[in-house]
């Protein structure tokens, strides 16, 4: 169903506005929906999944497509579409989602952005769910676009909400960006009046949406005029904000929630430093300015890359000491703490019990009892028992498990569908037998584009897919297709149909997949092993669901 | 006042739902709540933590400094001893005894708990046992939470509301065994 068919004209959501508690990615999508967003997407990456969950709960009561994609720049494709349209979209993803998405985000800052288009990304500093903990403050700079950084859940409704206006004023994407702590943090939100949808409506010309060199040339310096009024917009903004402290000569700068970890422990410090905290980006330079005429040393408190930081240092002499990330006073890696912060303001650090040091295991994640991809690697594992030196490249999800004891089983896990193109290199290289694994999503998402290359090649390696039904590690999302396109599609391509197999799996059949992998690795040409097994997670919610019934 | 909560325990026991239920029912005694949590690959059977801060006045941070928890709530004895770098002097470890080993290294658990007994005041439980003489072994976050009531700041009948309305939608003999857990969690705890 269109987007148009679904919203009646002038809908205004009926939720009340009384505050509520929710988790920071929550309040993201409660914003946007009082926002009257007209359609959300995303591919699902922990800290950002549960933006998108929360909205598409509420996406039919309030006339809101929402989506699920089959990876972010399909996602941010459509968003696109939706901001041609004069409607507002959201789009949110993981960091590195951006990356998948780069190329859209990057040509969508020059395009005449209509509906409002809100581009919500969630870094993961420390790394907790992700490969690795890259700032997307550096990519919103990059496209030369606004970026707003909220530092409490509060905030994050406040600025969301505030974004889709300002992406409307200046015509570009804004970016709000999120950090793990913030999007998996609970706190207290005061929800504001909703908003209605955009009509239908399209107000811009095509000269302004084709970025044919012509009118990119003119669109580029048109983005490059804007800079200044967006900088002016930074400078003004309140949540760049200004507060004297006791005319001492130390300042602070903060940005997003590491003010949370500055505040936690001003209390104890003997004199209140002058302190600017950045919330909105580009960096409010005559702010900076301002704050350095009045001390001698500033101390740069952030959390992810050192973004301000690296701006204030510049290459050239000059007489401020900063302190930051980059001379040590804080680590360049992982996330802050209030400990970190603490010490980097000079604090001695506070009292710890100590107990009579009992070494404790390291307790990492590993494959839920009655994972079908142990079964999997089992059997990769003996199919390859007698192989001189195979590789075996694997992707991003549950089965990157399969690097840890007891497994062992796969040597590499570097983004979204990299393993297809490493085996084919590998074995290009002259490394064989060339294994890949990869997940059912993680197939579709950017795993099929270099099977075709590795088709078109018959490269000499084997993929297994494993189809578990579901995208499990970020919480049982669906895929966008079934399993069961998985062979028509492999085979779609031009797989040769004798080495493309589909199999039923369960514990019985492991002896019957080792032998299966053990033949296809003989060939000398592309194979394509699909082995099919729900997600043990997925049955279980499956039968909670249905009120205990089995399958 | 402010009250900090160190929450720890193993993916799959129910940490989350441990701290929301705590969460809810500190803020509908009127007080300000922070409460931050891991999701993702750090819930597969690994080490899962979560923070709890609640507090009459604003609080700023998400994450609790070293040294200033006044509690440790630990679902799994091993788990509770990881975190005691954050208790302030003072503090208390409630926790549960029965070991998750679906480690190869697990240690001998009379020196894990003997290690949770060196902190002076400390609850340990026989969580599991509780739970299923509740109705069912699934309780045993609840159970924790019963016994941690006894030291928190929480009214005991908020918190058993939060615990109806947390498992309203899983039926009324979910509800009650829960119920019981709740309230078998806080008696052991204040038998002590």
């Amino acid at each position: 169903m269109a987007l148009s068919d679904r919203v009646s004209a002038g809908y205004v959501c009926g939720v009340s506005s009384e505050p509520r508690v929710l988790l920071g990615d929550e309040a993201v999508a409660l914003a946007a929906l009082d926002s009257g967003v007209g359609a959300a997407y995303s591919y699902p990456g922990t800290p950002a999944t549960e933006i998108f969950e929360y909205l598409e709960a509420h996406a039919t009561d309030r006339g809101v497509v929402a989506h699920w994609c089959v990876n972010e720049k399909t996602a941010y494709e459509q968003a696109l579409g939706v901001s041609m349209a004069g409607r507002r979209a959201l789009v949110s993803m993981k960091h590195v989602g951006l990356n998948v998405a780069a190329d859209p985000f990057v040509n969508s800052a020059l395009v005449d952005i209509t509906g409002g288009l809100v581009v919500a990304v969630a870094d993961d500093p420390g790394m907790h769910s992700s490969q690795n903990e890259q700032d997307s403050r550096w990519l919103a700079d990059f496209a030369r676009i606004l970026c707003l950084e909220p530092a409490t859940q509060d905030e994050a409704y406040a600025m969301t909400r505030e974004a889709f206006d300002l992406s409307e004023r200046f015509h570009i994407p804004v970016v709000v960006r999120l950090v793990t702590r913030l999007c998996h943090g609970r706190a207290l939100v005061h929800p504001t009046e909703p908003r209605s949808q955009n009509p239908l409506g399209r107000t811009s010309r095509a000269a302004d949406w084709t970025l044919l060199p012509s009118a990119s040339r003119r669109l580029w310096r048109g983005l490059l005029d804007l800079q200044d009024e967006l900088r002016a917009f930074t400078e003004a903004t309140p949540h760049n904000v200004f507060r004297p402290g006791d005319g001492g000569r130390l300042g602070v700068v903060t940005t997003g929630i590491a003010r949370n970890y500055y505040q936690e422990n001003l209390s104890d410090l003997a004199e209140t430093p002058e302190h600017l905290h950045i919330g909105a980006y580009p960096i409010p330079s005559d702010a900076l300015v301002l704050l350095a005429e009045r001390v001698d040393r500033i101390l740069v408190v952030e959390e992810g890359y050192p973004f301000v930081e690296r701006a204030l240092r510049g290459v050239l002499p000059h007489r401020w000491e900063i302190r930051g990330k980059e001379d040590g006073a804080l680590p360049l890696d992982g996330e802050l703490t209030p400990d970190t912060v603490r010490a980097a303001l000079g604090l001695p650090p506070r009292e710890e019990i100590s107990f009579g040091g009992l070494e404790l295991p390291a307790r990492p994640p590993q494959l839920c009892r009655g994972c079908p991809h142990a079964d999997a690697y089992d059997a990769i594992a003996a199919a390859l028992a007698t192989v001189d030196e195979p590789v075996v490249t694997a992707d991003i999800g549950c089965y990157t498990l399969g690097a840890l004891p007891p497994y062992e089983a796969i040597e590499s896990c570097v983004c979204m569908g990299a393993s297809v193109g490493m085996a084919k290199g590998a074995s290009d290289a002259g490394l064989r037998p060339a294994l890949a694994v990869i997940g059912d999503s993680t197939f579709l998402h950017s795993g099929v584009t270099p099977l075709m290359d590795a088709v078109a090649a018959d490269t000499d390696m084997t993929l297994v897919i494993l189809d578990n039904g579901t995208i499990a590690m970020t919480g049982l999302q669906p895929t966008v297709l079934p399993g069961s396109q998985l062979d028509s599609m492999v085979r779609g391509v031009g797989a040769d149909p004798a080495h493309v197999h589909t199999m039923e799996m369960k514990p019985s059949r492991v002896e019957e997949l080792a032998a299966l992998v053990r033949k296809e690795i003989e060939h000398r040409g592309l194979s394509v092993i699909i082995v099919v097994r729900e997600c043990i997670e997925a049955v279980k919610k499956r039968r909670r669901a249905t009120g205990g019934a089995g399958r | 006042m402010k009250t900090d909560v160190v929450l720890a325990g193993v993916g799959g026991q129910g940490v989350l739902f441990l701290a929301a239920i705590l969460a809810e029912a500190a803020r509908r005694d009127g007080m300000v709540v922070k409460q931050g949590e891991v999701h993702g690959m750090a819930q597969r059977g690994g080490a899962v933590q979560a923070d709890l801060r609640m507090a009459t006045e604003p609080i700023e941070s998400g994450l609790i400094p070293r040294g200033t928890a006044e509690l440790i709530l630990g679902l799994e004895p091993v788990e509770a001893l990881r975190y005691l770098a954050y208790l302030a002097p003072g503090g208390t470890v409630v926790t549960s005894s029965s070991p998750l080993r679906n480690i190869p290294d697990y240690p001998s658990i009379g020196r894990v708990l003997d290690a949770i007994h060196e902190v002076p005041g400390s609850v340990v439980i026989d969580a599991d046992a509780v739970a299923r003489e509740s109705g069912t072994v699934k309780a045993a976050n609840v159970v924790m939470a019963g016994a941690a009531s006894v030291v928190l700041p929480i009214d005991f009948g908020t918190l058993e509301e939060c615990v109806r309305e947390g498992l309203a939608s899983k039926g009324a003999g979910i509800v009650e065994s829960n119920v019981r857990a709740l309230r078998s969690g806080r008696s052991a705890a204040a038998g002590r």
